[in-house]
């Protein structure tokens, strides 16, 4: 009864925060506040809400409808930790985005950002709910449509509205495949609800479940963006204002690795040994990809939109991980792979929300998302680059932080393939070569964003005058820093719980003899594996007294001087390093992908020896494209060219085709009635 | 209790004491085939005890990440010795992270001082930095696999637990797939200490520097700090391959006189490995930074050797 009131609690806020946005939407520091507090206001039911269901009983509410297409809200584990992760994500970002939109005062319609961003979230919150096919279809539509509103929210910018054009295309292409795959149950159950999709997925024939199968691998991973349809994320998700791309980038892609999960293992029951195959090489392939493009990406909110890629990947290599042994009867392994996926996937929401609310404040106080004219942001806004760094850091896998314990359990996961087969340990390993190659690259990345945005001299005027975040901004990246300290220091109360959440799909605990906790919060693994960010910790800290020992009774003088310039003085930042320099061996390394083209252009001035001006200009090729893109949209481009012969533009025509139409389906339903 | 204390203590020392001193032995080894007379092998203690006393000079462009690098990248590396078996087994600390835990903790300080090397808006430093998380990414998936290897052998990543069963196997344990996974944490090691033909230790040559160019604006106590740990991190590395691939003689209880010999037998092994690696440096000239690719495929390929080998001996 208490889960009742929370979940219409949790309804009730986002309509409140979107209705109240439309009526308010004169007044904008008033509608800012009262939208986004109640849509933090929700979050919180979510929160509390999604804990109770994990913690206790699955939560099942009918609403009216036929036995054909019955509606209703279904909440197990795995929906409620779905439902967290959002809530987490949507209670953070809130808070940021009453400063955030203040940017937007005066030039845009603030009660039309408010409506979106709470049908935006409530959306997303019925798609991890819904218990029918039909109404998910609509809530998916729904959340799809109401994206893109917010991804064109700046629509005069024409880059913007481009990058629209190419998710709504996209994810449409997904939805469509999504449509086939639920067809293919609804043939083989009868009806729509999900519940009978359960009972109707194991009894199919394979070739049916194969393509039920690979129809929602597509269609999900239209939207969870994995290579190679990633091609939409990397525009829609930095064209729309920060705090969307937050949630978008956050959480909005996991809502298709949720239904991944409950497609697969839930109605499918993980089905072949390929398809764990498949899913771990398109995870492999996603992450080091994704990195790949993000490494030599100028624009910040871009390359977090690759790096999302790249997360998206390392997620379904643990899923992919976890099919194989699931298939292969080790369900207890199986289990250990996927809280590593789902332990990933939670650390990403926290640390790349953070990330792009700190792209956010950027892009607030410089007016420019370009990271070749950041720099010194680190004296101009001290506590956002401490927050910031926070999330580079966990982001990078470096211990103790959040990142780091979900990539070390992905890597062990990976290890206890060993008890596989030949193909399966060499499958395995050669994933966790490439997904080492991605964390170093991965540490590469966001090592240059954050050294050449934050630290040395500012390269612009732009950077020069930049100030530190207003306060609700600083809370909420300063909540999102401080959670990505805790998921890296408390793995030993979130473990359990995810566990919980596993067992929903998988069926037996992860928790055995060959996965445990012990003191000191030590995930212990077989043949005495163990690790224990906690005790690193501590141990850090302690080992702190050796360099002030060493330090400690030494005079401190210190003589401030300029930077080393082989003895000109050339503290300018014309001098600096610049970002595209600093990528350039990895763009050496990968040239085949990057296929980068540069020009340059010098004019003399008397003679040839003395340049007077210098234009350098180097871009990289975007391979999936180039290559597998431009031909299908020429392609259909020169098709739709040929249809457009029956598009006259006359109403007399038209008519026509209805008639004709009319006549055709009438004679179709006499036929099929008699 | 207190023994454990004891052992953590002496532990680190061990590690601290002798890290310097691992420098200068490669040097004068390094000097001795080079036909020269070279340095003590105890310069690297003066080099650092005089660092200690003197000033520092700053750049004026730093913020407060310049000083904080120095002192976080020593923590880290020595929080891995911790967790590395030197001349023991049984580690104290051991459970509290495993082979893949001491490798983040390594990318840990690589990290802050690479960040530190953009502070000072030098363009050296940025080259250093862009050159240093370059060659640890080339690094990377070899050192993955060859983890992977060892593990398959030994079943474990845990350190002691490698240390304790190759140990236990006596001989037996020299197979063709632990010498191939030896070749490739050998070339890694080369990377990871930053060691010819990948870096040249000695250089002060601006534009092929790699350590040495990210760490140009440290002076005085800061760069004191900054050598030590770089010195720390060699020692661990270099005791990672004794450890893991020959721990032959390590102690493996508690005893006055196991841990001596211990200690003695892992400063010989030391030594060779230095004189290996002395001889390597001396044999081959720096390689070209974009040639560092194929250097490293080649340690990919033979961890992945290493792999394939064991499962061809073992069956599967």
């Amino acid at each position: 009864m208490m889960d009742t009131y929370l979940f219409f609690g949790l309804v009730l806020f986002y309509l409140i925060g979107a209705v109240s946005s439309v009526l308010l939407n004169k007044k904008d520091r008033v509608c800012a506040f009262i939208s986004f507090i109640s849509a933090a206001v929700a979050s919180v039911f979510g929160i509390v809400f999604s804990l109770s269901v994990i913690s206790g009983d699955t939560f099942v509410l009918a609403l009216p409808g036929t036995s054909f297409l019955q509606f209703g809200i279904f909440v197990d584990a795995l929906s409620a930790f779905f439902i967290l992760v959002i809530s987490i994500a949507v209670f953070a970002v809130s808070i940021y985005s009453i400063g955030y939109v203040r940017e937007y005062f005066g030039k845009k319609n603030i009660g039309y950002l408010g409506f979106l961003y709470n049908i935006f979230i409530l959306s997303m919150i019925l798609v991890v709910t819904a218990s029918n096919a039909v109404m998910f279809l609509i809530v998916w539509e729904l959340m799809s449509v109401i994206s893109y509103l917010l991804v064109v929210y700046e629509h005069e910018k024409p880059e913007t509205r481009k990058a629209g054009f190419t998710y709504i295309v996209m994810t449409h292409i997904g939805t469509g495949f999504i449509i086939l795959s639920f067809l293919i149950f609804a043939g083989a159950s009868g009806n729509f609800n999900f519940e009978t999709f359960r009972a109707a997925g194991t009894v199919m024939p394979s070739l049916l479940r194969d393509m039920a199968f690979i129809f929602a691998l597509i269609g999900f991973g239209a939207k969870a963006g994995i290579v190679p349809l990633h091609i939409w994320l990397p525009y829609a998700h930095p064209a729309a204002p920060s705090n969307v791309s937050a949630l978008m980038s956050g959480v909005m892609i996991k809502t298709a690795i949720f239904m991944l999960i409950r497609v697969i293992f839930d109605f499918l029951g993980a089905g072949s040994a390929w398809w764990g195959y498949l899913v771990l090489a398109v995870g492999t392939l996603s992450a080091i990809i994704g990195i790949l493009y993000a490494v030599v990406e100028p624009d910040i909110k871009r390359m977090l939109a690759f790096s999302s890629i790249e997360n998206v990947g390392i997620i379904l290599i643990g899923i992919g991980a976890s099919m194989i042994f699931f298939e292969g009867g080790r369900p207890v392994l199986a289990a250990i792979a996927a809280i590593a996926a789902l332990y990933h996937l939670l650390n990403h929401s926290v640390f790349k929300g953070l990330l792009f609310m700190g792209a956010g404040s950027i892009i607030f106080s410089t007016h420019t998302k370009n990271i070749e004219k950041l720099g010194g942001l680190i004296k101009k806004m001290p506590v956002s680059s401490v927050l910031i760094l926070v999330g580079v850091l966990s982001i990078s896998a470096l211990p103790p932080f959040s990142g780091f314990v979900s990539e070390w359990l992905t890597f062990q996961s990976l290890l206890l393939g060993f008890n596989f087969n030949t193909f399966t340990m060499i499958v395995l390993s050669i994933s966790a070569a490439v997904l080492a190659l991605t964390g170093a690259l991965a540490a590469f990345c966001f090592l240059k964003t954050f050294g050449i945005g934050f630290l040395a001299l500012p390269r612009s005027e732009h950077a020069e005058h930049a100030t530190e975040a207003n306060t609700p901004m600083l809370l909420g990246m300063g909540l999102f820093a401080i959670l990505s300290i805790l998921l890296g220091i408390l793995p030993f109360y979130i473990l359990p719980a995810l566990d919980k959440v596993t067992r929903t799909f998988i069926g037996t605990s992860a928790f055995s003899e060959s996965f445990s906790l012990s003191s000191f919060g030590t995930i212990v693994l077989p043949a005495k594996i163990s690790m224990s960010t906690p005790l690193l910790l501590v141990l850090m800290f302690i080992l702190l007294l050796v360099p002030f020992l060493l330090l400690y009774n030494t005079k401190k003088s210190r003589a401030i001087y300029e930077t080393w310039g082989c003895g000109q003085p050339v503290s300018t930042a014309r001098n600096e390093y610049t970002a595209h320099a600093f990528s350039k061996p990895v763009e050496m390394w990968f040239k085949n992908l990057y296929r980068p083209a540069r020009q340059t252009e010098a004019t003399y001035s008397a003679s040839p020896f003395l340049k007077e001006s210098f234009r350098f200009e180097s871009r990289i090729e975007q391979a999936f494209e180039q290559y597998i893109y431009n031909p299908v949209v020429g392609f259909v481009m020169a098709k739709s060219r040929r249809v457009k012969v029956v598009q006259t533009g006359s109403i007399h025509a038209y008519l026509s085709y209805i008639f004709g139409t009319l006549v055709i389906l009438f004679m179709f339903v006499i036929a099929g009635g008699s | 209790m207190i023994s454990q204390i004891v052992l953590v203590l002496l532990q680190l020392l061990v590690i601290i004491a002798l890290a310097p001193l691992l420098s200068g032995i490669i040097k004068k080894i390094k000097a001795f085939f080079q036909v020269r007379k070279g340095p003590s092998i105890f310069q690297p203690y003066y080099d650092i005890a005089k660092l200690l006393q003197k000033d520092s000079v700053v750049s004026k462009n730093v913020s407060w990440l310049f000083h904080a690098a120095p002192i976080i990248s020593l923590v880290a590396v020595l929080t891995a010795g911790l967790l590395i078996p030197i001349f023991i087994t049984e580690l104290p600390f051991g459970f509290a992270g495993d082979l893949i835990a001491v490798v983040y903790l390594f990318a840990l300080a690589r990290f802050f001082i690479a960040l530190a090397s953009l502070d000072a808006g030098s363009s050296f430093g940025g080259m250093g930095g862009s050159r240093e998380m370059f060659v640890a990414s080339l690094v990377e998936p070899a050192l993955m696999l060859s983890i992977f290897a060892i593990a398959l052998n030994v079943g474990s990543t845990n350190l002691s637990y490698i240390s304790q069963t190759v140990s236990a196997m006596g001989i037996n344990a020299v197979s063709p797939y632990q010498i191939l996974a030896f070749v490739a944490l050998f070339i890694i090691a080369i990377a990871e200490t930053g060691r010819i033909p990948v870096d040249n230790p000695a250089t002060h040559l601006e534009l092929t520097m790699i350590h040495e160019a990210m760490i140009l604006e440290y002076s005085g106590k800061q760069l004191a700090i900054v050598e030590l740990g770089a010195m720390i991190k060699q020692l661990l590395v270099f005791s990672l391959l004794a450890n893991i691939f020959f721990p032959w003689g390590i102690a493996s209880g508690l005893s006055a006189s196991a841990v001596i010999i211990a200690l003695l037998v892992y400063f010989a092994k030391l030594v060779v490995l230095g004189a290996v690696m002395a001889m390597v440096e001396t044999s081959t000239a720096k390689w070209r930074l974009f040639r560092l690719p194929e250097l490293l495929s080649i340690s990919l390929m033979f961890s992945f050797l290493a792999l394939v080998s064991f499962i061809i001996v073992k069956g599967g």
